[in-house]
């Protein structure tokens, strides 16, 4: 299989970066996109060039670490994927392959396909969690949860920090990506104590990083390699709407 | 020869954790905001130390080569966490996870250490609840379990085939908790590149700032390692792709011991190398064997389709050989046994090296929901990555490199033999001797992190009370940093011709094929040779693009896998030196006619610390003697 | 009105009540207009337009109405700056994945829609001031300013027409989006009703630009 590589390079964060366009040939149906990915920056490395840098790092889709902007498609025309799960068997020969990083002013490229993704985890930073020190808890089972909010707080949890859902949004917000991690904690007992401050502090922060707001075109779901809901966006909204009445 | 002192302390094996802290001596509060403390790792391990000693007080520091907390390899571990709470009445005990993990690490942990981790199980589970990690439930609102591979009671917590996902980010959450108290600083895209040592006690870091190159110098009075396993050394295997050894071999090279090297987990049911572009093998949860049962067809060879195998022509082999555990023994017992039936013709698949794990009578007995509900994220990765059905037709699955029981030499209070550098998680040897059983891996690095450091580092820190920050400018400081840039400046010129992953590939397939599943004194032999030669063809005909002076992963590569080459070595020298088949190591010369692993407690019933001698030079070997006072040593049988 | 004072999600609930509450204004308002149609002596219509344009309630009320519209406008069109800001750097080649095709441009249409606002009062209050308005001369409304033949005899003019009718149908894209749209920013969002509301935001946008549409329709062909 061959094909035609349109990539962006940027040499730093600095650098202004350009597309350019490569063919490459090596390409075996079998392979991963990253695997692809590999062969190409080892043909480059033999003619002497730079390889092209990109993030990436568990390969089986629970990291989170891969970030490429396909064919008009964070992680690729596939969805419920990630890239490194997307296999070079979903592309024509001959076809011509674009491959940009996320954009967002909040996720700002650091080199070639990479960007800077530490807005998420300020995000996580302001509010994010449950304060309850080491040795501190109670027996586990003391704490009765519905089978029911158990499941719901766990298909919330299950994001990967990705940012697929920034990339995917014509506003590049972050909704979905905050209101899962809202949700979860809201779903269960054991978050309900901090469930106000928590909504407060994670959203001010989401809204100071530069992140665009959230007008419901449900891209961000449809292309979020995890299926999270936008259930999860309806429910911070509840949360931060009771927190501020209250 | 030096004697190891473990510092086990005195008492009846179930006093000896509550002793040791009564007695252990602590730092008061204002103290403690005096005490920096280096975490490398942001794992399980990594991440839940750093938040409970930030939680403590004390100033720390952590760092990760990725760009997040939260993307370290813990987030991968799919199957469950431990945990001695017997909710389910079914005669589980501390005793007896003690007992379970001993007997499955095939008598090569130390006694003391398991029962520790043991007891400590159950805290965990409490803190990873009130954390809000969703664990699985029951309709009466308390925690569910399942059973796991090498014991007969349901112990496993999880969530469904993603409950290291979900331990980790509970822990990333603590982490964030205490970055924002300020307690703790994260450092991410930092990469370890030496242990700095003053006066004979870990003091600092040297690490890369992986985004602009720059060489970074980092003190404080005790430093953590929390860095994982080496798995990566085979190239493929279940672990992220830059998952490195490193920072561990850094520090062996700077005078940690590093113990039974050679104990290297292959897990059983991973999905098959496809190709030979693949640069990764995806885990299939070994919780697959609760209710998947594995076969290869009775004729060699045998091409046809799974589904048209009539029954009476399977061979479910693991059943067969082992009716009392069947498709539930441990890892290693299952790896060889796959690897058996492979290495003898039945393999299916197009390469042959593939088994089948079939669901079909699962799904009939239990109906498809119930198996979709249990396993629907790992049946679709599987469909995924291969293509196949599995709701349909039997998974292929064949063994992959996995965990490393082997690791830095720690004593009871996890420190190394370097004083102030201590070894928790997957990075240290300690608590799965010879083979680690399903989910106990979350349970030792979370267990290690938040339960068991905080207290042995305190005591250690309880003298050091005295010394203020270390300042970077030392000459210690100075050497490290000019060494460190040495050996980048010497990678980035030898411009020759071959990437470092072309070297990692060929080093993954000689560890693969002589130092893997099973072993033998011809083969090692070889394979010393084969990785001496290759190592020196490395540093001839290198090629790294591009400088330091910015991102440059083809630079990571080649430092990691230039270190893999010296681990490669000392694995070696270790399955070498130790010459009986015991857990996951498999000597060929050492087992019974039935071909079962044959121990030599008699010679071999210790921990083998290498200390490093230099390069080239043949490491010192310290046995460190297993006494099992608690236990009746048996010979391990799941028939 | 940065971020700063007021957080998105609070703008967005801002955007939500106050879409919804023009939604109600829009029925009301259509079911006046359909008074035409259906009685063509335009004395029900007369009837309600003086009503409308005489009680001090609905005169008080005019001012809340635009009120709600002008904060509506305002508020939308920070949004909209601040999610352009969001993404300095566009792609080369993007494929929206978005649920309907509308809800990428309510941007858009709610300009064509404040265009027509503008055009639509303009000519309503010009024609008023100026007096231009002709008096119903017979019946028990004589005297008074007879505002349905006024629209009769705008939806006579062909070209008038085709504008009405294109700018109702952008309006009907909006409402589309809106209707939904608005529940969710609300946090409604549930399993068992959301289909139904959506369902019924379809049902709303296509009542609502029909009727508007099919006003000035039967009044050009069949009137």
């Amino acid at each position: 299989m061959k094909v035609k590589l349109k990539i962006w390079r940027q040499e730093n964060a600095e650098a202004k970066g350009s597309f350019q366009t490569y063919t490459f040939d090596k390409v075996a149906p079998e392979m991963s996109f990253l695997e692809m990915m590999d062969a190409f920056n080892t043909q480059l490395i033999t003619e002497g060039k730079e390889p092209v840098a990109f993030d990436h790092d568990c390969r089986e889709g629970i990291c989170g670490a891969c970030s490429m902007y396909i064919n008009g498609h964070p992680h690729g025309p596939v969805s419920g994927i990630t890239t490194c799960h997307l296999s070079m068997r979903h592309f024509k020969d001959g076809e011509t392959i674009t491959v940009e990083p996320w954009r967002a002013k909040a996720f700002p490229v650091i080199k070639d396909l990479i960007v800077d993704r530490s807005a998420f985890d300020q995000i996580q930073i302001a509010g994010g969690f449950i304060s309850m020190n080491v040795g501190g808890a109670p027996e586990a089972n003391s704490i009765p949860v519905k089978v029911k909010n158990a499941d719901e707080a766990f298909d919330s949890s299950v994001c990967i920090g990705c940012g697929a859902c920034v990339a995917a949004c014509k506003n590049a917000s972050a909704m979905l990506f905050v209101s899962a991690k809202v949700s979860q904690f809201a779903l269960l007992p054991q978050g309900r104590v901090e469930a106000k401050e928590r909504v407060e502090k994670m959203v001010a922060k989401m809204d100071d990083l530069g992140f665009g707001n959230c007008t419901n075109t449900y891209a961000c779901e449809a292309e979020c390699p995890k299926d999270i809901s936008i259930t999860n966006i309806a429910r911070m909204n509840r949360e931060f709407f009771s927190a501020k009445v209250s | 020869m030096t004697k190891l002192n473990s510092k086990i302390p005195e008492g009846p094996l179930a006093q000896k954790w509550s002793l040791y802290k009564q007695n252990a001596k602590l730092v008061n509060p204002a103290n403690k905001k005096k005490l920096d403390i280096i975490v490398v790792g942001t794992g399980l391990a990594g991440a839940s130390a750093a938040s409970a000693l930030g939680e403590l007080g004390y100033n720390v520091k952590n760092f990760c080569y990725q760009d997040s907390p939260r993307r370290a390899h813990s987030v991968a571990a799919q199957g469950g966490i431990n945990a001695a709470k017997n909710y389910r009445n079914d005669g589980d005990s501390i005793y007896r996870l003690f007992y379970d993990m001993i007997k499955g690490g095939d008598y090569r942990a130390r006694e003391a250490n398991v029962y520790r981790i043991a007891e400590v199980s159950n805290d965990v589970i409490d803190h990873f609840t009130a954390m809000g990690v969703p664990f699985a439930r029951d309709y009466g609102g308390g925690l569910d379990n399942r059973s796991f591979g090498g014991v007969q009671v349901s112990r496993t917590f999880y969530a469904k085939g993603q409950t290291g996902q979900q331990c980790l980010l509970g822990t990333y959450a603590t982490l964030n908790r205490q970055v924002s108290k300020g307690t703790v600083t994260m450092y991410s895209r930092r990469e370890v590149q030496d242990i700095v040592i003053v006066d004979g006690r870990a003091r600092g870091v040297i690490v890369r700032n992986l985004i602009t190159g720059e060489i970074e110098r980092h003190s404080a009075h005790a430093v953590v390692l929390a860095t994982g396993g080496y798995g990566t050394i085979y190239y493929l295997s279940t672990l992220a792709v830059n998952s490195n050894a490193s920072a561990a071999w850094k520090a062996h090279k700077k005078g940690a011991y590093f113990a039974n090297p050679s104990f290297v987990q292959i897990h059983p049911t991973s999905i098959p190398q496809l190709n030979d572009y693949q640069s990764k093998l995806t885990l299939m949860s070994e919780s697959l064997r609760n209710d998947g049962r594995i076969w290869v067809p009775k004729t060699k060879n045998d091409k046809r389709h799974p589904n048209e195998i009539p029954e009476e022509e399977r061979d479910y082999y693991l059943e067969r050989r082992y009716p009392a555990f069947g498709n539930l023994v441990p890892r290693d017992v299952a790896s060889r046994a796959a690897k058996e039936r492979c290495d003898t013709g039945y393999g299916v698949g197009s390469t042959g090296l593939a088994v089948y794990l079939d669901f079909k009578d699962a799904i009939n007995k239990q109906g498809k929901k119930a198996i979709e509900h249990k396993y629907g994220n790992l049946f679709e990765l599987y469909h995924i990555i291969t293509g196949i059905d599995p709701y349909v037709e039997p998974m292929r699955i064949y063994p992959a490199g996995h965990y490393t029981m082997g690791g830095l030499w720690v004593d009871y209070e996890l420190q190394t033999t370097i004083p102030g550098l201590f070894a928790i998680g997957e990075s240290n040897f300690s608590d799965h001797g010879a083979n680690r059983l399903g989910a106990s891996s979350l349970m030792q690095t979370s267990g290690d992190g938040y339960f068991i450091l905080p207290y042995t580092i305190s005591n250690y820190l309880a003298d050091q009370i005295r010394i203020p920050h270390i300042p970077t400018d030392a000459p210690e400081f100075e050497e490290a940093e000019k060494v460190v840039k040495e050996r980048i400046e010497k990678l980035l010129a030898i411009k020759g011709k071959q990437t470092a992953t072309s070297f990692h590939k060929r080093l993954g397939r000689i560890m693969w094929d002589y130092c893997g599943m099973s072993r033998n004194e011809e083969g090692l032999k070889k394979a010393f040779g084969l990785v001496k030669e290759l190592e020196q063809e490395f540093w001839k005909d290198l090629a790294i693009p591009g400088d330091e002076k910015n991102i440059n992963q083809e630079l990571e590569k080649a430092g990691r896998v230039a270190d893999y080459f010296e681990l490669a070595e000392l694995m070696i020298t270790d399955a070498l030196n130790r010459k009986e088949s015991c857990g996951a190591h498999f000597r060929e010369e050492y087992q019974t006619p039935e071909g079962e692993a044959l121990r030599n407690d008699d010679e071999y019933m210790y921990v083998a610390a290498w200390e490093y001698a230099g390069k080239s030079k043949e490491p010192t070997l310290h046995k460190e003697k297993l006494e099992y006072k608690f236990v009746e040593v048996k010979v391990r049988s799941y028939k | 009105m940065s971020k700063k004072y007021y957080s998105s999600l609070t703008k967005k609930y801002i955007m939500s009540f106050l879409g919804l509450f023009l939604m109600t204004f829009l029925l009301v308002h259509l079911s006046i207009n359909l008074l035409l149609i259906v009685d063509d002596s335009r004395e029900l219509f007369n009837e309600a337009a003086h009503f409308m344009g005489t009680n001090i309630f609905i005169q008080v009320f005019q001012w809340v109405l635009f009120s709600a519209f002008a904060v509506h406008i305002l508020v939308g069109v920070i949004l909209q700056i601040q999610n352009w800001m969001a993404r300095p750097k566009g792609y080369a080649r993007r494929v929206g994945a978005e649920e309907s095709i509308f809800s990428r441009y309510m941007i858009y249409t709610g300009a064509i829609i404040f265009i027509f606002l503008v055009i639509h009062l303009a000519d309503f209050f010009a024609n008023k001031m100026i007096g231009d308005v002709p008096e119903i001369t017979s019946g028990n409304l004589a005297g008074m300013e007879d505002m349905g033949l006024l629209v009769m005899e705008k939806f006579k003019m062909g070209g008038y027409v085709l504008f009405y009718v294109i700018i109702f149908l952008f309006l009907g894209f909006h409402l589309d989006h809106a209707f939904q749209s608005a529940f969710q920013s609300l946090g409604l969002n549930h399993p068992k009703y959301t289909p139904f509301i959506k369902g019924l935001g379809h049902f709303m946008a296509i009542v609502l630009t029909v009727g508007f549409i099919s006003i000035p329709i039967i009044i050009y062909f069949f009137k």
